[in-house]
């Protein structure tokens, strides 16, 4: 868990163990940086470019999940929101990426808010419940008013995005290369960002929450405000994965607020391990790779993916990051031994 | 009589049918819950399945009365099974382990009726002695929805009457309020948590069948149930018998008339509704205690 010492923390040589980190970090973003121009297929420049888009919107919902201690079953409302927002803003105005994603977030953000202001009015189960009745709520919506969304058939026709200046010659997105690299891009802006969050003061009051909420009281902080305010980051951070990802497949639909889809970042954030940054990207990169491969075979994914989710919750709660925690301490205990 | 009069009578009934069929689902989650801490998100799939199995024994044997018992009791042998083998390794863990297993099971229910039954609209005609309409007070009524109140009233007073009268039903009550002692009693906790989830399940299941001739099976209306059922344990309290009921009550209502009255914006009454409740009253219409 987040607050207990680390095993290595208690060793000496912690300082160089921090900087071998930094130069992972530096290593696996410089890979990814050349990743599409070591002669690779395309296919596997999509399937990243989904890992770095399903990756943000995990990691968002990891923030009140993993860190805040708040499970909501309706993130997917924020996703769909973003993709909406992106979407109607680029087909009916301008596919300029700097309007286009600011008005993912806001719309995301806000319907975040006005969900947070109801929902956190109670918490536990309760609150659990009134993110899932939210989001299908706003899925309902995106059907009905079909003059705003295009109804069930969904919005299609969304440009990719364009940068204010030079346009399409600079930067063509409609390349896979490019847009590959803008998200990655993105992504990274968003880890380092959410890691800003957790690290600093305020989210160390969030974990403070997820481990005891009403020591937290007592204190003297007010809760309630915190919990609302990693509700909301998380939201519009939902809301830049949706807007990618509505560049990415130049459409958003129903499907995009739909439960199952909260259901499946959830699976993500799950697999990969909540409550770390670095887990639910993993997780997210898991799914999308056996999503790939299991599609390619049968039709019947959505039963495979709900038995996957159902041993990770049985087995290994903490997920690939619990794994592999435990496997390091196998590892350890052995070395010290000998 | 006045038109509009009869109109909104008529209405009311319908409300009133509706209603009770959400009673079914909403005091069985109330009841798992209740008793095994656990928020069944499973609860719209057991419906489901209810209704599906139920519109397929009557495709097999002709005799709604036969599905009418049959889909629930099965639907309620599957639930003692997942009882057994998924849930009961989580009760020492926390709230969310539970209710992301039931969410799973929810996942593979939803795809698993596409599978069977296919993505197609389907619909169940009533049985044959309950065809046609009647007419009460000077406006006509379609008799098997009539059955549908009959019925559902019935249930819940059965169900009232085993809860507080019988000693099953103390022993549930004693239960949800604290488990450790009944057990400490001498009384097999396990097996009633069993007993609980699946008369819940079953519970649920009856309203898919009872529910079937009157609004039309579709993938999706698992979910659909599934939020209208969380709205009313919100708005009445989980746990209490008589929330359910009467958040039911509520909330079938305000459907009903919002699809009648303004039905652009029949889906955000019920929101309204229920926001109302969050804002006013946070823990519930019904609920005792606080949040």
């Amino acid at each position: 868990m987040q607050n207990v010492v680390p095993f290595q923390e208690l060793q000496p040589g912690k300082r160089a163990n921090e900087w071998k980190k930094y130069y992972l970090a530096a290593l696996v973003i410089g890979l990814l940086l050349l990743f599409p121009f070591m002669n690779t297929s395309s296919y596997l420049i999509n399937l990243l470019t989904e890992v770095f888009i399903f990756g943000i919107f995990a990691m968002s919902l990891d923030l009140i999940l993993g860190f805040t201690g708040m499970a909501s079953l309706g993130h997917a409302a924020f996703f769909g929101l973003g993709a909406y927002a992106a979407g109607i803003v680029a087909v009916r105005y301008s596919p300029d990426l700097f309007i286009t994603l600011p008005a993912a977030v806001l719309v995301a953000a806000l319907a975040a808010l006005l969900v947070g202001l109801l929902a956190l009015r109670t918490s536990g189960v309760y609150f659990l419940m009134l993110t899932l009745a939210f989001s299908q709520m706003f899925y309902a919506a995106t059907f009905k008013w079909t003059w705003l969304t295009g109804g069930s058939d969904g919005l299609s026709g969304i440009p990719r995005p364009v940068l204010p200046f030079g346009g399409d010659s600079l930067i063509n997105f409609f390349d896979s290369t490019n847009f590959y690299l803008l998200t990655l891009a993105v992504f990274l802006a968003s880890y380092f960002l959410l890691w800003r969050i957790i690290h600093s003061p305020f989210g160390q009051v969030l974990i403070g929450i997820r481990e005891n909420e009403k020591r937290m009281l007592a204190i003297g902080y007010e809760t309630r405000k915190f919990k609302l305010a990693s509700f909301v980051i998380a939201g519009a951070f939902g809301g830049v994965a949706g807007a990618l990802n509505a560049f990415y497949i130049g459409y958003a639909s129903p499907q995009d607020l739909f439960w199952a889809m909260s259901g499946q970042v959830l699976v993500m954030v799950i697999m990969g391990g909540a409550g770390t940054l670095i887990g639910p990207v993993l997780g997210a990169g898991l799914f999308l790779m056996l999503q790939n491969v299991v599609s390619s075979y049968t039709e019947r994914w959505p039963i495979i993916m709900g038995a996957i989710f159902i041993t990770f919750v049985l087995a290994a709660p903490k997920g690939m990051v619990g794994i592999y925690g435990k496997v390091a301490e196998k590892v350890r205990c052995r070395l010290w031994k000998h | 009589m006045n038109e509009a009069v009869s109109f909104y009578i008529v209405q009311l009934l319908n409300g009133l049918a509706y209603s009770l069929l959400l009673f079914l689902l909403a005091a069985g989650l109330s009841l798992i819950f209740g008793m095994l801490d656990v928020v069944n998100l499973a609860h719209g799939s057991f419906y489901m399945l209810g209704a599906y199995l139920g519109y397929s024994i009557l495709g097999w044997t002709g005799n709604f009365w036969v599905a009418l018992i049959l889909a629930p009791l099965l639907v309620g042998v599957l639930g003692m099974l997942l009882e057994g083998t998924f849930l009961r390794p989580l009760y020492k863990r926390g709230h969310l382990d539970q209710v992301l297993l039931t969410f799973g099971l929810a996942y593979i229910f939803m795809d698993l009726a596409k599978w069977i039954w296919g993505a197609e609209v389907r619909s169940v005609s009533p049985p044959p002695s309950l065809e046609g309409s009647l007419e009460i007070l000077g406006s006509v009524f379609p008799k098997y929805r009539l059955f549908i109140i009959i019925f559902g009233l019935l249930v819940a007073f059965i169900l009232w009457l085993i809860l507080e009268k019988t000693r099953l039903g103390a022993i549930v009550r004693a239960g949800v309020s604290d488990k450790e002692m009944v057990s400490g009693l001498g009384i097999n906790i396990n097996l009633v948590f069993r007993l609980v989830f699946a008369s819940g399940v079953a519970l649920a299941a009856l309203s898919g069948v009872v529910a079937a001739p009157v609004l039309s099976l579709y993938p999706g209306m698992d979910f659909d149930t599934l939020i209208l059922t969380l709205i009313i344990v919100v708005v009445g309290g989980l746990g209490t018998l008589g929330g359910s009921f009467f958040g039911s009550i509520l909330i079938g209502e305000a459907d009903v008339f919002g699809k009648v009255l303004l039905p652009d914006y029949a889906l955000f009454i019920i929101f309204g509704v229920m926001a109302a409740v969050l804002v006013f009253r946070p823990s519930g219409l019904f609920r005792k205690g606080g949040a």
